[in-house]
């Protein structure tokens, strides 16, 4: 079980207290009524899947109920960092 | 090969005799005995028979790499625990041990007919054989496959014990308490840190207890470690898996070797987490790839030495060592030092170390170098081998009653794999080492490859000048795979190790190949003519040994499998017969059946009661969020698809909720309390997700709205009061709340206090009848409901459940989310458009109404079907055709979503998803289903007072 760094409680704490919520970074369009059929579907549909260093948002949901951002590597499965949301991408 | 027990020596207590019984025999051993050893020292040679052959087979090896000797053991109804090692079990007064996999017992089993059939049973059979005609494979193949191979009988009553779980932390976790792990605690115990050791044997020592030269040093260690009070020592634990961050999963064998069933969990599961490993898990041996190298008296040459020097029996009385390694020469010294009688060393090499060569002149031993056994004579137990000399090609026989083997060794590297440390390949050792550690790890010992037993030659298979084709050379003992097995499937083209191992099952049975890998890799190296390391490695994956379903599920079966949650008033429905239903986590009252009266009865009678006087439904279930701070009503105004701004503090609003691709996701009707304070509500199915989908928005998309989410669904119990004499119950009970009509209309909501205590009363109805929901802090749920009651008798008030409550609502078309809603539903598609704000300019799922697919035509859309046999009710599910008569497969243009008796309406009546239904009004449609086709016309989906006059009352 892996222990994941909570940027909020700043502290490690076990997986289970934490549910996955998807790629990190994808900003919902501000003006989403402006948006060309084709935005919008790459906007709610196109998802990264890559190999290696992914930007993931995580939510220590059993604990203080933040959703924070991470990087995690989908190989080794390893942790490179955890931030705050709004902070910038690392 | 006759076992017995020597006259001295071992760590047995013979002044302990113990009775057990094998195959309802009765035996006797000693405590400290190992079912093994006990049995071994009884002349017994024969423990089970093969997986697939039925041949017989004895002891390999005196752990838990034990591949053949398998047995069940039955402690009573529900204590029937298959598949164990007989080597792992130990005796006590009264055990009751079983062999398996044979009919009608292990001297005379009838599956053995399977071995002479053996060339017709090669690698791959199963698949290439009973692929035709495929209906065969269920009833006829795999039950009869099934009966002849095998494992022990699976236990089908219910496990009786408990089993206990735990947490532990540490900063040293140190698994093997052999030398190495005993060393390694040692070097660390007096830091501060907190140790773990742990060894899956009933005593600490490992190799050593093996060695009677190193008990003194043994025993000062053992007390040294456990006077030390940083130190938890385990014993009976295996370390079963490695898991990230430092995290082992291992069980603790509490009662399994007591006598008596003692009062206290059989097991104990410990997660471990740990800031440091250490993995001391030793090396085991390797067998030699032969013919008759099965046979019941060949075994490992360290095992051989174990059951000397351990447990003070002889495996045989004249033994002979087939040696490739020099640590078997050592282990043949230290049987003869322990007065085992020797019959030769044989060695396949051409020359060994003279150290060796005098030692065995000095003690008198017969040495063959550069020979092999080519044959074992004996179907049950050894008789003689036949050896062959490599340089002039003789062959001989040797008188011998156990053959031991000693092919090398290989470091378990089980945990370690699991952990993801990379391996390397040493060609000294003919064997995978660790390399580079993913975690905070070390391997120390055996593990690591670091050892002194000397040096050895790396084989696939000993040579022979028999036709290799005609020969049963074992490399998976447990689940019968041959050397021919294996070089069958590189001639059939199989190139990677993963599809050898698959294909000939090498490696897969429950002792995932702990004796079978490194051999059934040097084989293929060999067919294939490429070195190891480019065959590659089958991955290790957790359980290191099979661990019981019992440890891994502890508490968490039954009733504790998962919560089930219940609301302040269940205990009463419980009181007054209620019949419940699963809702979610909760437990639902769904009908309160008076005697003699069934479901449908009843379900009639409380929708009749609701309609013409008076119904009481606990609703405490229901989905609550307090939504407060300056900006609740813009937030709620972006969530949902409803205008929330203009919303009156003291109405209520029917909100609607959609993902962002537009789909409907929940409903509930939410209340204003305040400018700045709303109460939501939600399905009873979707509090937590809408909760969760509500922050994601607020903490991440709209972080600058001030507002608070808080769940509230368990701080209320809300009691649905319906029906035409609702108010009249409600009046005399009621504080500081104008109940009229006119002050207090359909979808309001007023605090005040109702039987003395604070509640929040919303003016609300899913049934179409004049209707209250009385919220009230759950701790008075149930003392208010019994006060409604009483009120109501009057009015012959009547508990209803779910079921009326899905049959009343439906008459009214009122949906159900996720049930005539599937996740594709717009609001559209549902017929709600009129809770969509036409003139928001966003809302979460606003931008996906417009997607090219959403507003494309033909889209299922929401209808009433009324049959035309009003006695029908239709299947839910059940699918839609426009056409009876097309051909098979038929287009099916929709499915029933909820479908009902309604006793109001004297008929019945359903909802159903329909590809282009809003345009089909009064069209016929056909539903099949078994039996018949019944047809329907398309309606719209509300049933009774459609103008809702029966409300504003």
């Amino acid at each position: 079980m892996i222990l994941i760094h909570c940027p909020y409680c700043d502290e490690k704490r076990p997986e289970i207290e934490f549910a996955n919520a998807g790629q990190a970074h994808i900003a919902r369009p501000l003006d989403p009524s402006g948006q060309t059929d084709a935005e919008w579907e790459a906007y709610l549909f196109i998802r990264a899947n890559p190999r290696g260093r992914h930007h993931e948002r995580w939510r220590h949901v059993h604990g203080c109920g933040r959703f924070f951002n991470a990087v995690r590597d989908t190989v080794t499965d390893k942790f490179e960092a955890t931030y705050k949301a709004g902070e910038p991408r690392r | 090969m006759t076992g017995f027990r020597l006259e001295t020596g071992g760590r047995v207590d013979r002044s302990q005799p113990v009775r057990f019984h094998f195959d309802g025999k009765t035996f006797q051993g000693f405590a400290g005995d190992s079912l093994a050893s006990a049995l071994l020292a009884n002349g017994v040679m024969l423990f089970g028979r093969s997986f697939k052959y039925h041949r017989p087979r004895g002891l390999v090896a005196a752990g838990s790499e034990e591949p053949n000797a398998l047995i069940s053991v039955n402690r009573g109804l529900g204590r029937f625990t298959p598949n164990l090692r007989a080597t792992g079990v130990e005796i006590h007064n009264g055990l009751k041990a079983f062999s398996q996999n044979r009919w009608p017992s292990l001297e005379m089993d009838f599956g053995a007919i399977n071995d002479r059939l053996g060339m017709f049973l090669p690698a791959g059979f199963y698949n290439k054989t009973f692929m035709w005609p495929r209906s065969f494979w269920d009833k006829v193949y795999e039950p009869a496959i099934r009966k002849m191979a095998g494992l022990g009988d699976a236990p089908t009553a219910e496990d009786p014990d408990v089993y206990a779980s735990t947490y532990a932390h540490c900063d040293l976790l140190i698994i093997g308490a052999g030398p190495a792990g005993i060393d390694a605690a040692l070097g660390s115990m007096d830091s501060n840190k907190r140790i773990i050791l742990m060894d899956e044997q009933d005593e600490l020592g490992g190799g050593a207890l093996a060695d009677p030269s190193l008990w003194p040093w043994l025993e000062r260690s053992v007390k040294a470690l456990s006077d030390a009070p940083n130190v938890t020592i385990l014993t009976r634990t295996t370390a079963f898996g490695y898991y990230h961050d430092n995290f082992i999963g291992a069980v603790q064998r509490l009662i399994d070797h007591l006598p008596e069933i003692e009062d206290m969990p059989r097991e104990k599961l410990w997660r471990i987490r740990a800031d440091e490993v250490v993995l001391a898990q030793g090396a085991i041996e390797r067998p030699i790839v032969f013919g008759g190298n099965d046979t019941p008296g060949v075994m490992l040459s360290s095992a051989a030495k174990v059951y000397a020097n351990r447990f003070g029996v002889a495996v045989g009385k004249a033994l002979a060592l087939m040696a490739s390694h020099d640590s078997g020469w050592h282990d043949m010294f230290a049987l003869a030092k322990a007065g085992v009688g020797i019959s030769a060393i044989i060695d396949v090499r051409e020359s060994v170390d003279s150290a060796l060569m005098h030692e065995a002149d000095r003690l008198g031993i017969t040495v063959y170098l550069n020979h092999g056994v080519v044959g074992v004579n004996g179907r049950h137990g050894v008789r003689s081998v036949d050896i062959c000399d490599y340089g002039n090609q003789q062959v001989r026989r040797i008188d011998t009653d156990a053959l031991l083997m000693a092919g090398g060794w290989t470091p378990s590297v089980h945990l370690w794999s699991h952990s993801k440390g990379s391996l390397k390949w040493r060609d000294d050792l003919g064997a995978y080492v660790p390399d580079q550690p993913n975690e905070n790890v070390v391997c120390v010992g055996g593990c690591s490859g670091d050892w002194d037993f000397g040096k050895g030659a790396i084989i696939d298979m000993l040579p022979t000048p028999k036709d290799q084709s005609r020969i049963k050379a074992f490399v998976d003992f447990q689940n019968d795979v041959t050397a021919k097995d294996i070089k069958l499937a590189v001639r059939e083209g199989f190139r990677s190790i993963e599809h050898i191992k698959r294909y000939t099952t090498n490696g897969m049975a429950t002792d995932q190949g702990k004796t079978s890998n490194l051999n059934g890799l040097q084989i293929a190296s060999s067919a294939l003519n490429q070195p190891v390391p480019d065959i590659g490695l089958t991955s290790f994956r957790p359980p290191y040994t099979p661990q019981t379903f019992g440890a891994l599920a502890g508490h968490a079966k039954g009733a504790l499998f998962q919560p089930t949650r219940t609301t302040n008033i269940d205990s009463w429905a419980q009181a007054h017969g209620a019949v419940f239903e699963l809702v979610a986590q909760w437990r639902r009252a769904r009908y309160f059946p008076k005697p003699n009266e069934n479901m449908h009865a009843a379900v009639n009678r409380e929708c009749i009661a609701v309609r013409s006087s008076l119904g009481i439904f606990d609703a405490s279930t229901l989905g609550k969020i307090e939504v407060v701070g300056p900006d609740a009503a813009e937030f709620l105004n972006r969530m949902y698809t409803n205008p929330w701004k203009a919303l009156e503090p003291g109405r209520c609003r029917y909100g609607l909720l959609l993902k962002e691709d537009g789909f409907i996701t929940d409903d509930g009707v939410s209340a204003r309390l305040a400018h700045d304070r709303f109460h939501l509500t939600t399905t009873t199915g979707g509090a937590a997700r809408v909760l969760n989908m509500m922050e994601d928005y607020l903490q991440t998309e709209w972080p600058d709205l001030d507002v608070w989410l808080t769940s509230t669904t368990e701080q209320y119990a809300v009691i649905a009061l319906q029906g035409p004499n609702a108010r009249k119950v409600l009046e005399p009970l009621v504080e500081g709340i104008d109940l009229s009509a006119e002050a207090f209309p359909h979808m309001a909501i007023r605090e005040g206090r109702i039987c003395g205590i604070e509640t929040r009363l919303f003016r609300v109805s899913f049934t179409g009848e004049l209707g209250f929901e009385i919220n009230v802090p759950t701790a008075y749920g149930r003392a208010v409901w019994e006060q409604l009651m009483a009120q109501g008798a009057q009015y012959d008030i009547t508990p209803y459940g779910t079921e009326a409550m899905h049959v009343l609502r439906a008459e009214k078309g009122f949906i159900i989310v996720g049930q005539d809603t599937d996740g594709t539903i717009t609001p559209f598609d549902a017929g709600l458009d009129w809770a969509v704000g036409k003139k928001k300019p966003d809302f979460v799922g606003k931008r996906s109404m417009a997607r090219p697919d959403i507003v494309a035509p033909g889209r299922k859309q929401l209808v009433g079907l009324l049959t035309d046999d009003p006695h029908i009710v239709l299947q839910e599910g059940a699918q839609i055709v426009a056409d009876p008569n097309q051909p098979i497969p038929m287009t099916m243009i929709g499915h029933v979503t909820s479908s009902y008796w309604s006793e109001t309406l004297g008929r019945s009546i359903a909802m159903a998803l329909v590809a282009g239904g809003h345009d089909m009004t009064g069209d016929t449609l056909h539903i099949p289903m078994p039996g018949k086709t019944h047809t329907a016309k398309v309606s719209g989906v509300v049933f009774y007072d459609p103008k809702g006059a029966r409300l504003n009352v």
